[in-house]
């Protein structure tokens, strides 16, 4: 993401299904209207999951979805802002 | 249409017909709104599952639905009955077994399967598994459901039958339940699933 810092960045990384989105719902909970939460996941399902999470969840905005590789192994990173 | 109609279809109506139908139309509106608002209100959807098995394996489907489905903002209970129970018996939860026999799934045969020690060295295996893939423990699902907010509920009855106590299950558990209170919850429910 190169334009936005996000305010919070919630680490899952070696957590799989259903954690990630579960715990993207709590850290997206505390932070403010306008503010974009960082997601930062190994589990590759929560590239989908995270995005209908986004999608279904009222006040939530997919901002973008990145994928790389740091220290050997795939890092999938979202961000979401809170709209409302 | 003759030359006789009236011009104006107002000097048929009856005073007294119009203002009971305008008092109609008033009680229709007033009914509709309160309508409007009633589901506006009950804006969070509901999600009911009956939880009736309780071998590992089927611990986990009930609870990471019921989590997920807290996440996308439903309010969700989950009824525990029969040996749904031990998935919230706090100390049976950590010890739940795998069945061998009848699964054709394990790398197994049924005849092997059936012998004495197997069903603990296919859940020792399924157990490993469930750590080498990073998927969370039964216990840490049930605490992560009721930190968002999931109702588990045990079956009082059932906790009658297999003599347990209030006290055996993780603290967030609501018991005192019957039959009734979780038909209830499912007629009000959007989505209800039994496992």
């Amino acid at each position: 993401m190169s334009t936005e810092t996000a305010a919070e960045t919630l680490d899952v990384t070696g957590q799989n299904c259903p954690m990630p989105v579960i715990k993207t719902k709590g850290a997206f909970d505390g932070i403010a209207a306008g503010e974009v939460l960082e997601v930062v996941a190994t589990d590759s399902g929560s590239v989908s999951d995270i995005a209908g999470w986004a999608e279904s969840t009222d006040g939530a905005e997919l901002v973008d979805q990145e994928e790389a590789t740091e220290g050997g192994r795939d890092v999938y990173k979202h961000y979401v802002r809170k709209t409302e | 249409m003759s030359a006789d109609t009236p011009a104006s279809p107002d000097d048929d109506l009856d005073p007294e017909a119009v203002a009971d139908l305008q008092a109609r139309i008033d009680a229709l509106e007033t009914e509709v709104s309160d309508l409007r608002t009633e589901v506006d209100d009950g804006g969070s959807q509901k999600m009911v599952i009956i939880a009736t098995k309780g071998t590992l394996d089927m611990a986990y489907p009930p609870l990471i639905l019921a989590s997920t489905a807290a996440a996308f903002g439903y309010d969700v209970t989950v009824f525990h009955t029969f040996w749904g129970l031990e998935i919230l018996h706090e100390e049976n939860s950590k010890n739940l077994q795998l069945s061998s026999v009848g699964n054709p799934n394990m790398p197994v045969p049924n005849a092997i399967a059936a012998l004495p020690g197997m069903d603990r060295m296919t859940t020792r295996m399924m157990r490993t598994k469930i750590e080498d893939n990073d998927v969370a423990s039964v216990e840490e699902l049930i605490e992560t459901s009721i930190a968002s907010g999931v109702e588990l509920q045990a079956c009082q009855m059932t906790i009658d039958l297999l003599g347990y106590d209030e006290d055996d299950f993780y603290d967030g558990v609501t018991t005192g339940v019957g039959a009734a209170s979780a038909f209830q919850d499912m007629v009000d429910a959007d989505i209800q699933l039994l496992v």
